[in-house]
This record gives structure tokens, C-alpha cells and sequence, in this order.
């Protein structure tokens, strides 16, 4: 992006204060770590205060100064606490350099309006720490169940090996416990046995539907709509309820075929909404040009429509697909033991035996949804560019 | 078209002519009629593509919803169970402290001993159970007892004659001789006894039927003999011929023995038995006198007691509103509906706290979402697609590994408490109590629906010009009087649409609540989970579910009205 206003120095009274404020609070944290608070926030902000204009004032060479910084902050990390220490305080090296000079030469500025006051300019940093830290409330639990899966000990929280980077801290014995455990394979087995077949049954029902309802004259419309995607708004546990009075009624409950069902059933609204939403954009003169050029509606189909429309259909595929892989309250009550699946063996292990295998299995899960996240995300873009739209 | 857009022709002129006759197709057919028929094959065609899904939806979903509804005021096991006790039941004045009179206690002998055959007493005594503590035990223990009542009628018949405890010889009696006509009827309505006694669909010979002759001279026994033999032949599959009668049949023999028209009816008899049969009228004096009544009491003085029979007189219609009325907190009593003792009273704050917690949560999204969907609103098209990633890779990970991940955080010796701890902010005896209560259920669940929120809000705020904003300021409004009277208003709807979803999803939530919630943090789904599959009552698992259904479908309407089920977007 480039510069919207000219910058400039600011003066020594500006930052080294802010510089300052901002080690006090570092100093604050360490000092609590090592027994007093008062202490810390003192030597933080005198220390941070003094870096600053040293840096500023005497040594003027920036490239030099923040290396020195994050070297020295490695150092005395390390003499304090170790390597964690070490990286933590190579952190704080970096942070204060980049602040410092970022406050001296104005580079806050460099990327705003020109007519903002300088309280607005406040504003405008402190705002997006705040949308920093909602990010960072988003993304840390899936974030921190990754290092607690290699956890050596059957614990649940970081042991002191582990924050020393010591190996031995380490291990991949609940993944192994994973891979060998049947417990946790035959789940796996269900899991995989299940998901794929409800898709298809959602997808194939769900698409051809979603042509029908996207066609200009359906009577009922709305009705019709607000039936298929009931199964998405209804709370799961009423489904579930539900499908486990009905389906014992009939001899489908505790089987294998009834929670295909019931996961397919859940999985419809996902594929309507994709598809609906990939026809909107649908050229219908498509169609009728090949009609008119003799194919039947059959050829039509697979030859012209479906291609245009695939990226939709393979979206709410997956979208399908993670709701039946994830689904735990339905097959809780419809399935039968024999029927268990991931989420349900997770379930288990979480409510009962805790052990840790469950974290191996949420890296794994994590790592699966990233995958899916990146398909699902080309795809749309692939859409769109079939679409004639910008790729968003 | 073109028709239209011409000038109208003057009358009397060939063109004026011309237009009324009806436009026609290439095929010759009126144009009109033509159109509409390719209007109908349209609609025909969409209503076929959309029909195996429409049905599919109706068989696997809306008909479980539909039978859950149906469960929630269902009540026949009463009348299934015991269905002469309570048609004779119906009569009896519940105001009254006297407990019914003999007629009924000894309907309840004969209903109750073939329940007791078929073991289905014992869920009868769990559904009265809900109503009234006590009832299951004393149905389990009558069930045993009501054998011990008719074995001093099977053992005095057996000191008049061995006969009588002699399975080809009852056969033979009730058969009577084979020309004689068979009381199908009978038969046809104890099958049907039997099958709504054990829910069964029996249908088919039982190999046996009772002379009309005998069903009219005893036809109590006729009618105990003929549930027997419709119990052995079609739930055991055993031959009723060598098989000796039940205590039952014994009780109904003695009993229509000593009616006073037996005598007359008997000494007219010639079928097969008939000496046995005269000597037993002969001797009636002899036989113990029936006395269920005291029978019933003495072993167990709680059939003595109006409370048990006002119960079952409640619940005796097929439906009730019984499950409802617990659902909230009230119950039937014979002084009409009352509010259920201090005690018992949990669902009425369950479902406050179902409501609160999902405002809190849905009120903790909006806070949390705003500034998220504001920012990626705002930011260049790059980084706010990067900075997407970090809401979409919450919405894409399995609830139970967040859930999890919110566990491992939240617990004393976890992530959050230990770090606390090493900061020094917090004394490593008193570790912080975040999991395990409300508020360990509120973040979890904040986290898990924020998505939600963010997703809703983001479309709309793409929508809303920045300059708009840039304007306001121009025009001399403070930052906050900018943000609160231009921007705000037009993100309403964002708003709404996300407050609904997440509000939705967070009153339904079973998973997240069960494992993070403890007691004090559960929802009223989780009772509904319990009700299923711990405590077996179904009947109010789906009451409490209907309520909950109502509240979410009256959301959904709103939803619909407000934002329009079509325009759900996944994914941004």
C-alpha cells in the first residue's frame, strides 16, 4: 500500500514516553513471573525508556540498532529462563526495535488520511489490537491442541519439558496410540464407511432438486424450500430425538443404514444452499443453445450444465461431507454401538476416560479441515471466474 | 407485444375483426392455451426434480418430528394395559375417598395377570411413575401377586376334581363338540387385546376358538381362555391343547360358576365336560368367594388408597397433556391443574437458563463479531482474505475438537490457569474455576458460534459504502455521531441476521454444554439427552423437545420474514 501522507520525525517527548509505558507493561508481566510487579513495571519502563533514546539518539543506525536489541533481548532471556525465555525475549527484542522506530519516524502515519487528529490516529491502532485479539481468541484453542498433541505425558496442559523445548518432552505415542488402538480405528472405519455414502445421497438428491427449485415457475416455492433446509435450523438434538423414536418405530435404528439417513438428511440444506446459490448465476440461454443444437436434456445436463455449476455441487459435496464426519448428537441415538463414530468416540473419551489421544485426533481433524477450508475456497474462486466474476 | 403497442384500430375496419380471433400457434392450437400448457409441463418438471428430494426429506425427517409431536401427548399404554379397568374406571366418582368397587378390582385381576404374562406391567408402572412416585414398585409387586390370588381357585378346583387342572380336558370343554358354531368374535378381539398389550402385529390362526355355547354359559372363562390361548399360540408359539389353562381361567371359572344364572345355563349344557361342570354348579357353595378387592388391598394397601386410582383414572385417555404440563412445572391433580411441589420444579428454569445463557452468548457474538466483520469490511481485498482464514478455520474444525481445545484451555491445570499461574497473577492454591459452569459454557459456545455472527454481518457490511461515512464527517459529525447515526443503522440487518442464527443454534446446543457445562452450565437440551437415554421418559423427553421446537420455529419464521431462508450464505 502505498504512502497516503508525508512522514516525520517526531519528537523525543512523544516516544520514548509511549516506549516506555509499553515496557512498564512488559516489565509488568515479567516482574509478576519472577515476584514483583512493582518492581517489573519500574525497571521495564526505565530500561524500555532508555533503549529507546539510545537507539534514537545516539546510535542512529536503525539496521544495526534492532538487531542489537533483539541479540541483547535473546541473551538476557536466556539467562534468565532458558531457551522458551530465550525466544521470548528474541520476541520482545524484535517488538521493541520495530516499535521504537516505527513510533521515531513517524511510519504510523505513513498509511492514513492525512486530515486524521491524533486521537483518531489512536483510535485506529487501538482498534485493530482489539480486532487482534478477537483473532487471536478465534484461533488460539485450535492453535494450542497442536504442541499439547506431541505431549510425551498423558496431560492435558504443557509440561515443563515441553516449554523447555526438550525433546524428551515430546512424542508421537498418541498417535500411535490412534493408529493402533481398534477403538479408535474401527471408529475411524465408521466414520469413513458413513460420511462418503451420505454425501452421495445428498448431493445427487440435493442437486437435482436445487436445478428444480432454481427453475422460474416452481408453485409452492417457498414452502418447498423452507422443508429442505428445516433439517439445518431444527436443533439437533430434537432431530435426534426425533429419528430415534421414528426409526426404532420402523427397524432402522442401531443400523447402518439409518444413520446414513439421518446424516444425509442433515446434510441436504448445505447442498440446496451452494447449489442454489452457484445457479443464480447460471446463463439459462445455455440450455436452450444446446437444446437447439439437438442435445437431449440428459446430455444437456452433463454436458453444459453440470460442468458450470460443479464447483457448487463439490462445495456442498464437502460441506455434506463435514457434517456427517462431524456429526456426533444424531448417530449418538440413532447408531448403535456398531455404528460409533470419530466425533462419538471422541465424545466419549472427552466425557469419561480422558486420554489425550483425543488431541492427536483433533490435530488430525484440524489438519483435515484446513484441506477441505483451501478446496472449498479455490473452488468458489473457480466459480466465480466461470461466472465472468472478480475472483474475491 | 406488438399487438398492444399498436394504435387500437377504428371499428367497423377488417383489422378490428382480425384481433379478435384468438392468435394461434405453429401446431394451430390458441396461442393462450398453447402458453399455459408449456407453463404447466414447466411446473411439472420442476415439482419432478424437486419431488425424490421433497420426499426423502418427509420420510427421514419431517416424519420423526412429526412422531415426536405425536409422542408428546400419546398415552395409550394406560388403555392398552389395563383396558377393562379403565373403561369400567371411567364410572368412578375420583372425589369420593372410597376406593372403586369390586367390579373394577376385578377387571384389574384379569387385566393385570395377562400383563403380567406378557412382562408388560412393569412399563406401565414406570409411565404412571412420572405422574405419581410409588406406582412402579406397586406394580411389581402385584404383578407377582396376582398369581398367588388365583392359585386358591386353581387349587380348589383341583380338590373338586383333577380334571380340572388337566390341559385336553379344558381344551376339549372350550372346543365343544366340532360341528358347534365358534365364537370368532371373541377371538378376534383378544388377538387384538394381546396386540395392543405387547404393541404387536399378530395376526393369524391360534388354533383354536371357543362353542358359542360355552362363551354364553361361561363367559368369563371364555374370554380368560381365549387371551391364554391367543398368548401361548402366537407370542410363544406353543400348541393350546397341552397346555394347562393360567390361574386366570380359573378365577373366571369360579366366578361365572357361582353367578346366579349359571345353575340354569349349565344343567342345559350337553357338550363335552358336562359332568364335571354339573358337579362343579352343584358344589359352588364350596369354592371360595372372589373377593378381589381385599385380595388386591392386602397385598398392598396402596390400591386401597384413592391417590393410586385417581392416578390411573388421569391418564386413562389415550392422549394427554400430562407431559406438557410437567415440561412446565405443573401437574394434573384431581383439584385441576397445580404448580408441582417446590422441589420438583426444574423446567421452567431450565428453560430461563436455556434463554439466558443464549443471549448472553448471542449478545457476547455481536460484541465480539462487530469489530471482526467491521475490519475485514474495511481492509483491502487481500488482507481481508487472509484475515478470513482465521474466521473460516474455527467455522470449517470439528465442534468436538473446539470443544475439546476449550477443555484443555479452560481447566484448573490447563493452558489458561497455568499461564496465569507462571505470570503470577493468579496463586497457584486458588487456580481460576472457568470449566464446569456457566461460564466455561458461554465461552466455549461464544467461540464456537462466532462464525456465525461474523459471516452475516460481513456480507452486509460489504455492502454499505465507506463513503458514506467519509461524508458524515465532512458534514461536521463527530467520529461516534458518523458511526452511531450512518453506519451503524445500516448494519442492522447484518445484525439481526446473525443475533437469529447464532440465538438458533445456541438454544439447541447439546454437545458443547454436556461436556464443558457441569450442572450448573447445562441447557434443556441436555435433559431432553437424559430423558432418552437415561431416565426412559419419553413422553416428556419429546414434550420438552415440542416446546423447544415452537421457540426455534418461531425464530425460524422471523429469520425468514427478516432475512430470507435463500439468502443464507456459507462461506462468505
Amino acid at each position: 500500500m502505498s504512502a497516503l501522507t508525508p512522514i516525520s520525525r517526531k519528537p523525543v517527548s512523544f516516544y520514548v514516553p509511549v516506549v516506555a509505558a509499553a515496557g512498564a507493561f512488559a516489565g509488568l508481566l515479567v516482574g509478576t513471573a519472577q515476584g514483583s510487579g512493582l518492581l517489573g513495571i519500574v525497571i521495564g519502563a526505565a530500561l524500555l525508556g532508555a533503549i529507546a533514546w539510545l537507539l534514537t539518539q545516539v546510535l542512529d543506525n536503525e539496521k544495526l540498532g534492532r538487531w542489537g536489541l533483539i541479540a541483547l533481548f535473546v541473551i538476557a532471556g536466556f539467562l534468565m529462563g532458558g531457551i522458551a525465555a530465550a525466544v521470548i525475549g528474541g520476541l520482545f527484542g524484535w517488538f521493541f526495535g520495530w516499535f521504537t522506530y516505527w513510533l521515531y519516524e513517524g511510519r504510523y502515519r505513513a498509511h492514513l488520511v492525512p486530515y486524521l487528529t491524533p486521537g483518531q490516529v489512536l483510535w485506529h491502532y487501538a482498534f485493530r489490537v482489539i480486532c487482534g485479539a478477537i483473532f487471536m481468541f478465534l484461533i488460539t484453542p485450535i492453535l494450542v491442541v497442536m504442541p499439547l498433541s506431541f505431549n510425551a505425558e498423558n496431560f492435558f496442559t504443557f509440561t515443563p519439558e515441553m516449554l523447555r523445548f526438550d525433546p524428551a518432552g515430546y512424542s508421537l505415542k498418541h498417535y500411535r496410540d490412534f493408529f493402533t488402538n481398534p477403538d479408535w480405528q474401527s471408529a475411524m472405519r465408521n466414520s469413513l464407511l458413513i460420511a462418503p455414502v451420505a454425501t452421495l445421497l445428498s448431493v445427487s438428491f440435493g442437486t437435482l432438486a436445487a436445478i428444480g427449485l432454481s427453475q422460474s415457475h416452481v408453485p409452492a416455492r417457498r414452502a418447498i424450500m423452507a422443508i429442505l433446509i428445516s433439517p439445518m435450523i431444527v436443533p439437533l438434538i430434537i432431530s435426534a430425538a426425533g429419528m430415534y423414536f421414528f426409526y426404532s418405530r420402523i427397524g432402522l435404528q442401531g443400523t447402518y443404514l439409518g444413520v446414513v439417513l439421518a446424516h444425509a438428511v442433515l446434510g441436504i440444506p448445505f447442498v440446496i444452499i451452494t447449489v442454489t446459490a452457484t445457479l443464480v448465476g447460471f446463463d439459462r440461454s445455455l440450455t436452450r443453445a444446446a437444446a437447439n443444437m439437438g442435445a437431449n436434456p440428459v446430455t444437456t445436463f452433463f454436458r453444459v450444465q453440470m460442468p458450470l455449476i460443479l464447483p457448487g455441487v463439490i462445495s456442498g459435496a464437502l460441506f455434506a461431507f463435514i457434517t456427517s464426519f462431524d456429526e456426533v448428537v444424531v448417530v449418538l441415538f440413532v447408531g448403535s454401538a456398531g455404528q460409533k463414530t470419530l466425533p462419538w468416540q471422541m465424545f466419549i473419551g472427552l466425557r469419561e476416560q480422558i486420554s489425550p489421544t483425543i488431541l492427536a485426533v483433533a490435530t488430525i481433524l484440524v489438519v483435515v479441515s484446513i484441506c477441505l477450508l483451501t478446496m472449498v475456497e479455490l473452488l468458489r474462486r473457480r466459480s466465480e471466474r466461470l461466472r465472468g466474476m472478480s475472483p474475491g | 407485444m406488438t399487438d398492444a403497442a399498436a394504435p387500437p384500430a377504428p371499428e367497423g375496419r377488417p383489422g378490428a375483426k382480425l384481433k379478435a380471433a384468438p392468435v394461434l400457434a405453429a401446431d394451430g392450437r390458441p396461442l393462450k392455451r398453447s402458453l399455459a400448457r408449456a407453463l404447466r409441463m414447466q411446473k411439472l418438471r420442476a415439482l419432478a426434480l424437486v419431488a425424490p428430494l421433497l420426499l426423502f426429506v418427509l420420510i427421514t425427517f419431517i416424519a420423526p418430528i412429526a412422531d415426536m409431536l405425536f409422542r408428546s401427548v400419546e398415552n395409550q399404554i394406560v388403555s392398552n394395559t389395563l383396558p377393562q379397568t379403565t373403561e369400567l374406571l371411567a364410572d368412578w366418582d375420583s372425589t369420593t375417598s372410597e376406593a372403586p368397587d369390586e367390579a373394577v378390582f376385578e377387571a384389574l385381576f384379569f387385566d393385570m395377570f395377562l400383563a403380567a404374562e406378557a412382562k408388560e406391567h412393569t412399563k406401565l408402572g414406570s409411565r404412571l411413575n412420572y405422574e405419581r412416585t410409588g406406582i412402579s414398585s406397586l406394580f411389581r409387586s402385584t404383578g407377582r401377586d396376582v398369581g398367588k390370588i388365583g392359585k386358591e381357585f386353581q387349587t380348589a378346583l383341583k380338590e373338586q376334581n383333577e380334571l380340572w387342572n388337566d390341559a385336553g380336558f379344558w381344551f376339549a370343554l372350550m372346543t365343544g363338540n366340532p360341528p358347534a358354531p365358534r365364537d370368532t368374535a371373541l377371538v378376534k378381539a383378544q388377538r387384538n387385546r394381546l396386540n395392543a398389550l405387547v404393541s404387536g402385529t399378530y395376526d393369524g390362526d391360534i388354533g383354536f376358538a371357543p362353542s358359542e355355547e360355552i362363551a354364553r354359559i361361561l363367559p368369563r372363562t371364555a374370554r380368560e381362555y381365549t387371551a391364554f390361548a391367543s398368548f401361548e399360540a402366537l407370542v410363544d408359539g406353543r400348541d393350546v391343547a397341552k397346555r394347562k389353562p393360567w390361574e386366570s381361567v380359573h378365577a373366571a371359572l369360579v366366578l361365572d360358576v357361582k353367578a346366579p344364572e349359571a345353575p340354569a345355563m349349565i344343567a342345559a349344557y350337553d357338550g363335552p365336560g358336562q359332568p364335571e361342570l354339573l358337579a362343579l354348579a352343584e358344589n359352588a357353595a364350596a369354592l371360595p368367594q372372589p373377593d378381589f378387592k381385599a385380595a388386591f388391598i392386602e397385598a398392598d394397601k396402596d390400591w386401597g388408597r384413592t391417590r393410586t386410582w385417581q392416578t390411573i383414572q388421569m391418564y386413562s385417555p389415550p392422549f394427554t397433556a400430562g407431559y406438557f404440563l410437567n415440561a412446565v412445572d405443573l401437574e394434573k391433580t384431581p383439584e385441576g391443574i397445580q404448580p408441582r411441589p417446590e422441589n420438583q420444579r426444574i423446567y421452567v428454569m431450565l428453560f430461563q437458563r436455556t434463554l439466558f445463557m443464549s443471549l448472553v452468548i448471542t449478545f457476547s457474538c455481536i460484541l465480539l463479531g462487530y469489530p471482526v466483520a467491521w475490519i475485514l469490511a474495511n481492509l483491502p481485498m487481500r488482507t481481508a482474505n487472509l484475515l478470513m482464514i482465521l474466521v473460516l478455520l474455527p467455522f470449517w474444525t470439528s465442534l468436538l475438537v473446539r470443544t475439546s481445545a476449550w477443555k484443555v484451555m479452560l481447566q484448573q491445570q490447563g493452558v489458561i490457569n497455568d499461564t496465569l499461574v507462571w505470570l503470577g497473577l493468579v496463586d497457584d492454591a486458588q487456580r481460576l474455576v472457568m470449566i464446569n459452569n456457566q461460564f466455561g459454557t458461554i465461552v466455549a459456545m461464544t467461540h464456537i458460534l462466532l462464525p456465525f455472527m461474523i459471516l452475516p454481518m460481513y456480507s452486509v457490511m460489504q455492502t454499505i459504502p465507506p463513503a458514506y461515512l467519509r461524508a458524515a464527517k465532512s458534514l461536521g459529525a463527530t467520529n461516534w455521531t458518523a458511526f452511531w447515526r450512518v453506519y451503524f443503522p445500516q448494519s442492522v440487518p447484518g445484525i439481526g441476521a446473525g443475533s437469529i442464527l447464532v440465538f438458533i443454534l445456541s438454544i439447541g446446543y447439546y454437545i458443547t454444554p454436556e461436556i464443558v457445562g457441569g450442572t450448573t452450565g447445562t441447557f434443556i437440551s441436555n435433559r431432553i439427552a437424559y430423558h432418552i437415554s437415561s431416565s426412559l421418559n419419553w413422553g416428556l423427553a419429546a414434550a420438552l423437545g415440542s416446546i423447544l421446537l415452537a421457540v426455534v420455529l418461531l425464530l425460524y419464521y422471523a429469520y425468514d420474514k427478516i432475512v430470507g431462508i435463500d439468502n443464507v450464505k456459507l462461506g462468505g
